[in-house]
């Protein structure tokens, strides 16, 4: 199912300089058509190569306008099904609605702390550079318990 | 375009490029990280904290990161993950590396399993306290692994997480630890230079921007190629819009592989490939299905076909012993080819059975839950395979679905080991020629690489790789601070490398008003048609889908000479836009990491992993002859490989 835009919602992420799906897609198919000459629709964004899109929802998930849906790959799938998701800062709500019109939702956690709170080395001991030879990493008791006898020549 | 015109500017000369006369922006660092994934992610963390202790003793190191695209969502965890598949726990490492060993048909490097699996844990233990969901035992929610809490196991090894946004934050962990000034997202990195006074070390980077007509130049004295595995090198099962539903993530090229192997690293395994049975066309993962729904399979007739026939693999004259114990999961595929190629297909997954077995013992709230985790299980890593079911109205606890082998893919992480040839640890009792010196270094001095890199050590998914990316940070830093002096200096010129990689535009550029039809042009190729190229020349004579993985000498004969020629063409690629530029180094990249793939299974005169690809004219295991690794090294000025054979040790009992 490559994306798709629809010209109704996007707003060309307000003309910054850079979009949210172009930013994001990890495979450079997200463009803006900036005065409408690729797309005739001048500041919308739109999947520049479908046949080559993962369907990761990278793209999806981070549109500040929901404006980006999935069509089915053509070639594979029936018509008329969704799979939409919203996703928050602690939860991602996905609604699924299939061809013959049911519907299921579902909602899932993502993360238990607030989106850039990590301190990465915050409480951890510091790095010794003469043990850099040792098997440990930095942050020391970091090693599995190891029953050596399990090794031929250990 | 003249020589003279171009504008080589050294980095902070603020000056806009235009197509086909783009900046030069050249810098040099101590360590440079090629790759934004898991691997590099967990680098940069470790990394940090040794660099910040390097200091203390003078060592002012300067590390930077580049990825061809944005960090929170690259490489292949991109979607997210249900499952962590590797923590050891309650389990040894050794056991790990018999588990390893087994599913690899008896040939790993044990000293690098080995390792992962002693590291591991500690990145699972990071990712849990960062903020990623892990599925725990009742009575046991909210407490953390680190204290006891006992995870949600759906396998001896796999753990179960609610892993949407698994690599936003490892990846936000990783952009701290390192600070975002010395990241740089969306560029691609074509190729490495040697040293100009050292031919067999590594001195430096190039690539460009796929946003602004600038092309970067690295000099460094060690860096970290974790660019993944390789996709779409292979046709595809789906050739039309579904052409990018590849299992593996499509990004992927394979530049780890060729990037190092035009270095002059040897690699090894090659040969090796992952074929993984999944949901068909979706390609949903079954992992979850089997180890935790315990849903079974049966083939079109409604048989049972394990039961039936799975004893075809205790054949010991064609399998060796590997069919008797545990199958690994070629085996498990080949019992799967065989039904299919006798004309019993389609397999299907009994999914009602399996949930209905289930829901025998649960609340109708319970029963819910559980049909919300099989959705899950898609929506965090295969969301199409959500499309899939939507579309053709299956519900999983009403309807069956299919499952079917995929096309090959080419990685070191995960169910495969094709890669690079590395240094291992020296403490658990490896051959002296396992390791020269520093951890997780390749046979290029300066040249590192962990994850989908390295080779002949499989099954570290995606917390293995993260372990692998921290062990070889520490392996860069020491290099490092005992080269301290060493001034890298590259064997091409800024101006080489320019004209090179802006090769297809400038092919472009010169010739587009030649024909009326921009695609069709005697003088180019675009690069999507060399692409399908590559792909249908893999896959017929290079054991694809179409020929039920299966090849022989004759065929790899003229996938050889085909291969040549393409690589010949890939250099008249054409780019017009930097888009395509994008898409013309990719195949490239594509191009090597396939011969790879075809000359060591051309090299290995045997079938090592059946229900992976055959070799027809070797049609069995020979322990006897081939339980060895296969290493090779190429050679980037005569175009030629050396293969040879290197022996297998066994470390663990
Ligand atoms: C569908 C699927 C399911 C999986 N399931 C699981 C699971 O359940 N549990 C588990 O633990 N693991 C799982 N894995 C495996 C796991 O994702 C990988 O093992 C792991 O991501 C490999 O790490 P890596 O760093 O080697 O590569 P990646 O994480 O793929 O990173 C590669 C990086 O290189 C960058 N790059 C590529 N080429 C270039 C270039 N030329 N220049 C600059 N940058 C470049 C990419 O943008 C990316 O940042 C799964 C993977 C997939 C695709
Ligand atoms: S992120 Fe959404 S709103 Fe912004 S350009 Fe893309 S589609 Fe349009
Ligand atoms: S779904 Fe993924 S691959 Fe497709 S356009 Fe969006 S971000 Fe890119």
């Amino acid at each position: 199912m490559p994306t798709f835009v629809r010209t109704d919602k996007c707003d060309g992420c307000k003309g910054q300089d850079k979009t949210a799906c172009m930013y994001i897609c990890p495979h450079d198919l997200m463009k803006l058509d900036k005065d409408g000459s690729e797309t005739g629709h001048a500041m919308k964004a739109w999947n520049q190569e479908p046949e080559q899109c993962w369907e990761c929802y990278s793209c999806v998930k981070i549109c500040p306008q929901q404006a980006i849906e999935c069509r089915h790959y053509a070639d594979i799938v029936p018509l008329g099904g969704s799979v939409q998701p919203l996703r928050g800062t602690d939860s991602i709500m996905w609604t699924i609605k299939f061809r013959n019109g049911s519907i299921k939702r579902f909602k899932f956690p993502i993360r238990t702390t607030p989106e850039g709170s990590i301190k990465p080395y915050e409480g951890k001991p510091k790095a010794d550079v003469s043990k850099i030879d040792e098997i440990e990493f930095y942050s020391a008791n970091s090693i599995h318990k190891t029953d050596r006898s399990q090794l031929i020549s250990g | 375009m003249p020589r003279h015109d171009r504008r080589i500017q050294k980095v902070n000369i603020m000056a806009e490029g235009t197509f086909g006369n783009p900046k030069v922006v050249e810098e040099e660092v101590d360590i440079l990280i090629i790759g934004g994934g898991m691997a590099a992610c967990g680098a940069a963390y470790e990394i940090g904290q040794w660099a910040e202790a390097a200091k203390a003793k003078g060592h002012n190191l300067k590390v930077k990161l580049v990825d061809k695209a944005a960090m929170d969502r690259s490489g292949a965890v991109a979607m997210g993950l249900s499952a962590i598949n590797t923590y050891c726990g309650e389990n040894d490492p050794a056991d790990y590396v018999r588990y390893v060993r087994n599913d690899l048909m008896g040939i790993t490097r044990e000293d690098l399993v080995y390792d992962v699996g002693r590291h591991v844990d500690d990145s699972v233990h990071h990712f849990e306290e960062w903020g990623l969901p892990v599925w725990k035992q009742p009575g046991d929610e909210g407490k953390p692994l680190t204290q006891g809490g006992k995870p949600v196991r759906s396998g001896k090894w796999q753990i179960m997480i609610n892993g949407e946004s698994y690599k936003w934050i490892v990846a936000e962990a990783a952009k701290k630890a390192l600070g975002m000034e010395n990241v740089q997202e969306r560029v691609f990195i074509v190729r490495l230079v040697t040293d100009k006074n050292d031919p067999n070390r590594v001195a430096g980077a190039a690539g460009f921007s796929v946003r602004d007509n600038t092309l970067y130049i690295y000099k460094f004295k060690a860096c970290l190629l974790v660019c993944g595995g390789a996709v779409n090198v292979f046709r595809p099962r789906s050739v039309g819009e579904g052409g990018g539903r590849a299992w593996y993530p499509v990004w992927n090229a394979g530049s780890t592989y060729a990037m190092a192997a035009e270095c002059g690293a040897e690699l090894t395994m090659m040969e090796n490939r992952f074929v993984p049975a999944r949901f068909k066309d979706g390609y949903g993962p079954v992992g979850a299905w089997f180890l935790l729904f315990k849903a079974k399979v049966a083939n079109g007739m409604g048989e049972d076909y394990n039961a039936l026939r799975g004893d075809i693999i205790k054949d010991e004259k064609r399998f060796g012993k590997y069919g008797q114990g545990v199958p690994g999961t070629c085996l498990r595929n080949h019992i799967m080819l065989e039904e299919m190629r006798s004309g019993r297909g389609p397999i299907i997954m009994d999914t009602p059975t399996a949930l209905a077995n289930l829901a025998k013992n649960m609340t109708p709230k319970e029963v819910q839950h559980l049909l919300a985790e099989a959705w899950e299980d898609f929506l965090d890593m295969t969301i199409s395979q959500c499309g899939i079911w939507a579309g053709e109205n299956i519900e999983p606890d009403k309807r069956p679905s299919e499952i079917m082998p995929t096309e090959p893919y080419l990685l070191g992480s995960h169910a495969g080991c094709a890669g690079i040839w590395v240094s291992g640890p020296t403490d658990v009792g490896a051959p002296k020629e396992w390791s020269w010196g520093y951890r997780s270094m390749t046979t290029v001095k300066g040249l590192f690489t962990a994850g989908d890199g390295v080779g002949a050590s499989g099954h570290k998914f995606s917390s293995g790789s993260h372990a692998e990316g921290r062990i070889a940070a520490k392996g860069m830093v020491k290099f490092v601070m005992d080269n301290k002096d060493h001034k890298p200096e590259m064997a091409r010129t800024t101006q080489e490398l320019v004209d090179e990689i802006y090769a297809p535009v400038k092919t472009f550029l010169e010739h587009k008003d030649y024909t009326t039809a921009i695609d069709i042009n005697p003088h180019y190729i675009t690069p999507k048609m060399l692409q399908f190229r590559l792909q249908k020349i893999m896959d017929e004579y290079c054991a694809g889908v179409s020929t039920y993985y299966q090849t022989n000498a004759k065929l790899l004969e003229i996938c050889e000479q085909k291969l040549e020629m393409l690589k010949e063409d890939s250099l008249k690629m054409r780019a017009k836009d930097l888009h395509e530029l994008l898409r013309a180094w990719e195949n490239y990249h594509r191009i090597l990491a396939a011969e790879a793939h075809m000359k060591h299974i051309q090299f290995r005169q045997e079938t090592r992993y059946p229900g992976y690809y055959y070799r027809a004219d070797y049609n069995f295991v020979d322990d006897q002859n081939w339980k060895v690794f296969v290493n090779s090294k190429y050679d980037r000025n005569t175009k030629k490989w050396d293969l040879k054979k290197v022996p297998y040790v066994q470390l663990v009992k």
